[in-house]
């Protein structure tokens, strides 16, 4: 039989547009009962035996549950009790557009064999499908297809078979009216609670009953989760009246019912505001500029202090407030993936982004099946009031997650490092090939051609920047010259070369790839210092005594043509080895014999030797999978060729400083303010030693004389806690700061001049020296101290994600080569101590960690932190800083996104929270490859 | 959200059909006395009309008779009333230009035209009401018509489309279905040898079971289509 569906339905583009489908009935659509003899269906569901024992019905029985039942009281339905109960279409359907997670576990229920639930098919069954009714409701109409279907299920199964059992269909609803009506009509109806509790033997069912407070359930999706946004005028005139304060909004990576606003006040001071609770964060992002209402004190609450993640929200004291409006937003494409939605056919899926910052996006994609287990990238479009999640769209698949390619992408992107190939405007700019000196370029240079000069750079350098040279001159001083690749004189200042270089600011350096500031021609080639080829130079030259005094400093463009390429370690052999005497040995000697000098008085004068573990992977050639870790080792030659840049970036920023008081480009190293130094005084003393704080020299000092015997590593491990306490260098314009001082390298001036290759502000000083030398014509932004400082600002900006882009690559290959190695078994120190968690350094690889004494099935620990020693007590140990623990570390990747290391105490013992030793798997001799 | 479910586990579709069913078909032949044949057909809520011409000597260039077959001509068109939202060009546009190319080599194929040298055949199909499936019932209802007009033909063309979910072929697809993303197939064949006369495949995905598709909906349905047909 023909039926045919009319009903209007809303376009997308607004429009209402009238839909036709065909609904057939049909004959053939069976009761799935075992004593029903009518029917010719070749398996059924439901039993005829069908017990559940019941004050009630005494009599075997189905149920036929409706929707609001199925919706709320599904643990009731999942209890291995609950059987033979028929699911209606209609149910079904409803369902299925209510809650997606309770129509997947509806589906489960019903493949579960041992459950016998049934699904009735109700809406195409000639006998139980009704037309909606004019002026019925949706609901109305549902509810009383459900009554229909079980009256005729009833009906149905009055057999005289059936009757002899007594077999009955029970409605469940908890709707009044509903149960009336269908009371009416002669079935046998009862509530949810009333059922469940009518049952025998499990008394325990009533606990897991959904509070139902039935009409108040209903889920109405047009609901208005958050406050309406203020317009922008609104804003404006708030802000201009004090009531309003405009600032960033940084969301807490650990908590995302918690952010922070960053309002920068006049001049230094800023202030941060705590946000907590969805309906005070009001929809803003991570990043956006944003106006907050400053909330009474009697609305505060407290943030959380407990450690939710590995890293620890402070405790701060501030204001709190609410997100009225957001000034701009700051939306840029996310990188993350996709969580794929429980129904299969559904279009909208929720995206987790990679950035913990983020919230969950809404998306709407086809392709989901084919995205899940990618990592992809989305954009957000809108987030209304009335939507729990923004709204985006699906921009482009990045690759399948954990691939190495695609995670280097992942955090390129996510550390905004621009790395896209370079386009054909700053191409052209390149000089064209083949390339030589010409004479016109001699002009203002010098030739330098003649000198022994070799560089010393790690192995694999390509990018070679720096070369040296020293020769003992007629007089029996040194000659010292200090070459660096004339980067400037390629790239022209304004050019589309020049402004791509300004933008990307530095190359970054990840493990086993190398995204470059200048196109390769530049980097690795014609700026690259290498041997036996003529190549451009800045030359800062020194004339020097035997004590390392400098007599006379001289800078000059150059041609230079370097006599070796060496590495560190060669280069240390070559001044090892005392059978050679050639030029560059005696060269090296010489540059060595100073550098020690130099070193000795810089450390007199209070520089500091910090330390901080990095760590070099051995990349498998092949398949560039990391096949092995070690900590990098310095020698002695890295020291030298160090000394001699640092000296040259003094002279020059010297030299830059005296030429153009207003804007040289310069680097500072602010003192620390005493209180970072607290931890580090802390754990000193735990160790009966005191370190004094009160200048530079003070501190290396006492960390020189910081030593406990039987614990060579404990120096090593003060330094690294030392450096944590320090504050960043960054970059500036001379006119805009009066305070120029190196903290580190106890300087009172310094800059960047001797990579020009990999850092922007070594062209901008190359071009600020020779302009003061007269060797090259200045421009007027090069002049300009706003435009200087805003420079600088990008620079320090890319500076720092550079630095974190390299941080989490060498953490991604960390996990790369752990990821096959299973669990290990490792020794370690404690760095710090926390609350609730230690954090555990692996000298072996450079390796940090958290170990922690609570979350998934560790409750119940006593722990008992001290705040002043520090110290923490679990259980019966005490844990201190700086103690010797073994732990164990594996992969935790139960979590594609987000794969960390995961490390377990081991040692000391200590009942119920440390590991048992992992078994000691004997390492395969050698992979056997199997082709 | 949810998107439509278009098979649900206990194997209906969404207008109620099984997999494997077709919708319900009537046909009329001869509905105008003025052309020479003509056909009316509905296919559940897709209704389409077909008229034929000829064969007649060939009108407007001359150019184009052929010397040794009659030359076949089509034009598909659709009503403007024939969709949800009324449309603005009843013919001429791209799809319908398409579709009328694909008519025409089916046509080309069924029918005897080394019979009718330097003649001309004209075969006009409109849809009346769309809802699916609109080049497999526009080839059955100008089949009926080329019937009714007595023109020889090798076989009777009969057309179905293909849609394919979870694994599982659906026959003759309605509006919803086709547009509910998966892959949908349109197949006009020549039943008695088993020849195909004209594949067209709509994909948004790849589809990878063009040949399960083949096998088990149409060689199991094609003698339905042909015997509902001919009637």
């Amino acid at each position: 039989m023909l039926k045919s569906k009319t009903f209007v339905k809303k376009t997308r583009s607004g429009g209402v547009m009238k839909i036709v489908r065909e609904h057939y009935l049909r004959d053939d659509i069976w009761c799935g009962s075992e004593v029903c003899s009518e029917c010719k269906q070749e398996s059924t569901v439901l039993q005829r035996d069908a017990c559940i024992e019941s004050n009630l019905c005494p009599f075997p029985h189905y149920l036929v549950p409706d929707t609001n039942v199925v919706l709320h009281q599904i643990d009731v339905l999942e209890d291995p009790v609950i059987r033979n109960v028929i699911i209606l279409q209609t149910v079904m359907q409803e369902v299925r557009h209510r809650s997606a997670p309770v129509y997947k576990r509806l589906k489960d229920l019903i493949h579960d064999k041992e459950k016998h639930f049934y699904t009735f098919t109700n809406e195409h069954h000639r006998e139980t499908f009704i037309e909606r009714e004019p002026g019925e409701s949706a609901n109305d109409r549902n509810d009383r297809a459900i009554r229909v279907a079980a009256k005729w299920y009833s009906q149905h199964l009055k057999t005289p078979e059936a009757e002899a059992e007594g077999l009955r269909v029970v409605l469940i609803t908890n709707d009044q009216g509903n149960k009336a009506k269908a009371e009416e009509s002669g079935l046998l109806v009862y509530r949810c609670e009333e059922y469940i509790k009518s049952l025998i033997a499990n008394p325990e069912l009533v606990d897991r009953l959904a509070l139902s407070n039935n009409e108040q359930n209903e889920i109405s999706s047009s609901k208005v989760l958050f406050p309406e946004h203020l317009p922008l005028s609104r804003i404006q005139a708030g802000i201009k009246s004090g009531t309003f304060l405009q600032g960033t909004f940084r969301a807490s990576r650990d908590n995302y019912l918690e952010a922070t606003v960053f309002v920068q006040g006049e001049g230094e001071d800023s202030t941060e505001i705590i946000l907590q609770g969805l309906q005070n964060l009001n929809r803003a992002v991570h990043q956006d500029v944003v106006a907050v209402q400053l909330l009474p004190r009697d609305q505060w609450v407290a943030p959380s202090s407990v450690v939710l993640q590995d890293d620890v929200f402070n405790v701060q004291k501030g204001e709190r407030g609410k997100v009225v409006g957001i000034i701009k937003r700051n939306w840029r494409p996310f990188c993350g993936m996709l969580n794929v939605s429980q129904i299969k056919e559904s279009t909208r899926h929720l995206f987790t982004p990679a950035d913990r910052r983020i919230p969950r996006i809404r998306i709407e994609t086809r392709q989901a099946s084919t995205l899940a287990g990618q990592r992809i990238m989305v954009a957000i479009d809108g987030w209304p009031k009335h939507s729990r999640y923004p709204n985006g769209h699906f921009v482009r698949s990045l690759g399948s997650a954990g691939d190495k390619e695609t995670e280097t992408e992942v955090l390129l992107l996510e550390h905004d490092v621009p790395h896209q190939a370079f386009s054909q405007a700053v191409l052209s700019f390149l000089p064209k090939m083949p390339w030589t000196i010409t004479p016109e370029d001699m002009v203002k240079r010098e030739d330098l051609r003649q000198l022994t000069v070799c560089s010393v750079d790690p192995p694999g350098c390509t990018d070679i920047d720096d070369a040296l040279h020293c020769r003992e001159l007629d007089n029996g001083n040194f000659e010292v010259g200090v070459h660096i690749a004339d980067v400037s004189h390629f790239i022209r200042p304004g050019n589309a070369l020049d402004k791509e270089a300004a933008n990307r600011g530095t190359t970054v350096y990840l493990c086993g790839r190398r995204i470059d500031m200048v196109p390769e021609l530049l980097s690795s080639n014609l700026c690259s210092l290498r041997s036996n080829v003529e190549r451009m130079a800045f030359s800062c030259i020194w004339e020097m005594n035997h004590n390392a005094e400098i007599l006379k400093t001289r800078f000059t463009k150059s041609v230079i043509n370097s006599k070796a390429s060496l590495t560190y370690a060669e280069a240390q052999m070559r001044i090892d080895d005392t059978s050679m005497n050639d030029d560059i040995t005696k060269s090296l000697r010489g540059l060595n014999k100073l550098a020690k000098i130099l070193k000795r008085r810089r450390i007199e004068n209070g520089a500091l030797t910090l330390s901080s573990l990095e760590v070099r992977f051995h990349i498998d050639s092949e398949t560039h999978d990391p096949i092995d870790l070690q900590t990098k080792e310095l020698m002695e030659t890295n020291s030298m060729v160090e000394e001699f840049m640092l000296l040259a970036n003094i002279s020059v920023a010297q030299k830059i400083y005296d030429e153009f008081s207003e804007c040289a480009l310069l680097r500072k190293h602010p003192a620390p303010p005493p209180s970072n130094y607290d931890i580090l005084i802390k754990a000193a003393k735990s160790k009966g030693l005191e370190i004094h704080t009160d200048s530079a020299k003070a501190l290396a000092d006492s960390l020189d004389v910081a030593k406990v015997d039987g614990f060579s590593y404990f120096n090593t491990l003060l330094r690294i806690l030392a450096t944590r306490c320090m504050m960043q260098a960054v970059y500036f314009c001379s006119g805009m700061d009066s305070d120029f001082h190196h903290y580190g390298l106890a300087s009172s001036i310094y800059t960047h001049f001797t990579s020009p290759i990999r850092r922007y502000s070594d062209i901008i000083v190359h071009r600020l020296l020779a302009v003061a030398i007269g060797a090259d014509s200045t421009y007027p932004d090069l002049m300009d101290k706003h435009k200087q400082s805003a420079l600088c600002n990008n620079l320090n900006y890319r500076h720092k994600m550079a630095q974190y882009a390299q941080r989490a690559s060498v953490a991604f290959h960390t996990q790369l080569f752990f990821k096959n190695r299973g669990i290990l078994n490792e020794e370690g120190f404690i760095l710090f101590v926390r609350k609730n968690a230690i954090i555990v350094l692996i000298p072996k690889f450079g390796l940090e960690g958290t170990v922690f004494f609570d979350g998934k099935g560790k409750t119940g620990v006593n722990l008992r932190f001290d705040e002043e020693v520090p110290s923490l007590t679990v259980e019966q140990h005490t844990f201190h800083m700086f103690d010797k623990v073994n732990v164990t570390i594996s992969l935790d990747d139960s979590n594609i996104q987000h794969q960390k290391i995961r490390m377990a105490l081991l040692e000391p013992v200590i009942p119920g929270v440390s590991v048992p030793a992992p078994e000691v798997e004997p390492q395969p001799k050698k992979p056997k490859l199997d082709r | 959200m949810a998107g439509l479910e278009l098979l649900s586990d206990q194997g209906y579709r969404l207008d109620g059909r099984k997999a494997t069913e077709l919708r319900k078909v009537q046909a009329r032949m001869g509905v105008f006395s003025q052309a020479d044949g003509s056909a009316y057909i509905e296919q559940g809520n897709t209704k389409a009309l077909a008229v034929v011409y000829g064969p007649h000597e060939v009108r407007g260039s001359r150019s184009r008779t052929l010397h040794d077959r009659a030359v076949i001509n089509c034009q598909y068109s659709m009503a403007t009333f024939s969709t949800a939202e009324r449309k603005r060009r009843p013919h001429g546009d791209r799809k319908s230009a398409e579709m009328s190319l694909h008519l025409k080599q089916t046509f080309e194929a069924a029918v005897m035209t080394q019979l009718y040298p330097r003649s001309q055949i004209d075969i006009y199909v409109k849809i009346l009401q769309s809802d699916g499936g609109n080049y497999s019932v526009c080839v059955n209802a100008a089949t009926l018509a080329v019937i009714d007009a007595g023109i020889p033909m090798r076989d009777y063309v009969c057309a179905c489309t293909v849609g394919f979910v979870d694994e599982t072929p659906l026959a003759d697809l309605c509006y919803a279905e086709e547009g509910g993303g998966g892959s949908s197939l349109a197949l006009a064949l020549l039943p008695r040898g088993g020849q195909i006369a004209l594949l067209q495949m709509d994909a948004m995905t790849a589809c990878k079971g063009v040949s399960k598709v083949l096998d088990e909906v149409v060689r199991q349905h094609l003698q339905d289509v042909s015997v509902l047909t001919r009637e």
